[in-house]
């Protein structure tokens, strides 16, 4: 994991870096202004980049441990990690975007007993509190809304930066049945259990330093 | 052509022969006591060497067959229901039970062939060497199935993403990674070693009715309890 951020990150430096380099002068003046807010007072609007960001999951299927993720998701933060506490983050999620790498599987994730994709498309979380914990560690509260529940959710979040790329990562643990995620005959958790991992990567760009 | 001594399923009782030269010199005895219709050479050792005496398979090695013979013919059957089922809570349930049967199968096949190597079988009966043969091969392609048919499965299980916890307890060590590509060759593996299993017993099982109904030469007593 570790080894693949890292690589994740270098690749993001690279070709940052090459940006740089190719752009030149001219340019110079628009990769900037992402930086400059940055000494403002202000969080500034960060951006996900996706194509570096993950949002995966794992549950146990009768002992069977099971990963997926979501293929479409996007976020809106304005934070500034040395005043964290003013900061906001929310994401949202496209249910209809999960997927386990088994067609069949993921066929029956949007129906009604799961995710029913037909009546609230994507899941949220909205921060309520960010708390900074020191070395470049936070902890956000929030609520999480999926399928009409919503619950409190406390995620512990690590930072870290590289090439103007800010990478979030965390994980936290949550109950599918808390948001009717199986219902019918799948809400027994001797066979789909009720704890699932969610873990996430997300690639920001224009976050001020740490 | 009384295939072959089914009933014993003991696999392989000798095409080889470790085990056999006993089974061999034993075998116009053993015929004495259960068959007198068709043997040909009852004659010479009538009874003869107690030591190669033995007409029945041990009671270890009847438990193995009957056993595994229940959960194979158990497994098979759900493994050819579930195979194209719609996804569902009764799928998953069906797809992990016959994992962990067939996992069991694999561990149960893997002592009872450790057994059937320390442990003599009683000698064949009196019959034509083609069907000696015969008999031998099916036992030894069986017991190749019995650890073909599930190797393949575990393997497929991998290869599909999904893998084995034995009774939702114990994850089992995936031997191959996950791969669409690799997952749909060994699932017609899987597919094809089963079918090639089922064939093998209906060989045996013909050749134990043919061994009941036309010899009437006791065979099939070899595989069951009784008295001596």
């Amino acid at each position: 994991m570790t080894a693949r951020m890292a690589t994740h990150l270098s690749i993001t430096a690279l070709s940052v870096l090459s940006a740089a380099l190719f752009l030149a002068a001219p340019s110079m003046a628009q990769t900037k202004p992402a930086a400059a807010p940055a000494a403002a007072a202000a969080p500034a609007a960060a951006k996900l980049l996706p194509a570096q960001s993950d949002i995966a999951f794992t549950f146990r299927q009768m002992g069977v441990p099971v990963d997926g993720h979501f293929k479409k998701f996007d976020a809106q933060l304005a934070f500034d990690p040395k005043n964290a506490a003013a900061g906001k983050v929310s994401l949202s999620i496209e249910l209809g975007s999960a997927t386990i790498g088994d067609a069949a599987t993921d066929a029956e994730l949007v129906k009604p007993d799961w995710f029913d994709t037909k009546k609230i498309p994507t899941a949220t979380f909205q921060s309520t509190a960010i708390k900074a914990l020191g070395g470049g560690k936070f902890e956000a509260t929030g609520k999480l809304s999926i399928k009409g529940q919503v619950k409190d959710v406390v995620v512990p979040v690590a930072l870290t930066q590289a090439g103007g790329t800010t990478t979030a990562v965390g994980s936290f643990a949550m109950k599918r049945l808390d948001f009717k995620i199986g219902e019918g005959e799948w809400k027994d958790t001797s066979i789909v259990a009720n704890d699932v991992q969610v873990k996430f990567k997300l690639a920001l760009a224009g976050v001020a330093p740490l | 052509m009384s295939t072959m001594d089914q009933q014993n399923n003991d696999p392989d009782q000798q095409p080889t022969l470790p085990v056999d030269p006993a089974a061999l010199s034993a075998a116009p005895v053993a015929p004495t006591a259960t068959a007198p219709a068709s043997v040909p050479m009852p004659a010479a050792p009538v009874q003869a060497s107690p030591a190669v005496g033995k007409t029945r398979y041990d009671g270890l090695a009847m438990a193995f067959h009957w056993v595994l013979a229940i959960a194979i013919i158990g497994t098979f059957s759900v493994g050819w229901y579930m195979a194209d089922l719609p996804f569902s809570l009764t799928r998953l349930k069906l797809f992990n039970w016959h994992k962990w049967a067939g996992v069991t199968i694999l561990a149960l096949s893997a002592l009872r062939l450790l057994w059937r190597l320390s442990h003599r079988p009683p000698a064949d009966l009196p019959m034509p060497g083609w069907q000696k043969f015969g008999a031998h091969a099916v036992h030894w392609l069986l017991y190749a199935a019995f650890f073909a048919v599930p190797l393949s499965g575990w393997a497929y299980s991998s290869a599909a993403g999904f893998p084995i916890v034995w009774f939702g307890v114990l994850p089992l060590p995936d031997f191959v990674s996950k791969d669409k590509e690799l997952a749909e060759s060994l699932k017609q593996l899987h597919q094809f070693f089963a079918y090639g299993l089922g064939l093998l017993v209906l060989a045996h099982l013909g050749a134990v009715v043919k061994h009941v109904v036309l010899d009437k030469d006791g065979l099939l007593r070899r595989m069951l309890p009784g008295r001596a």
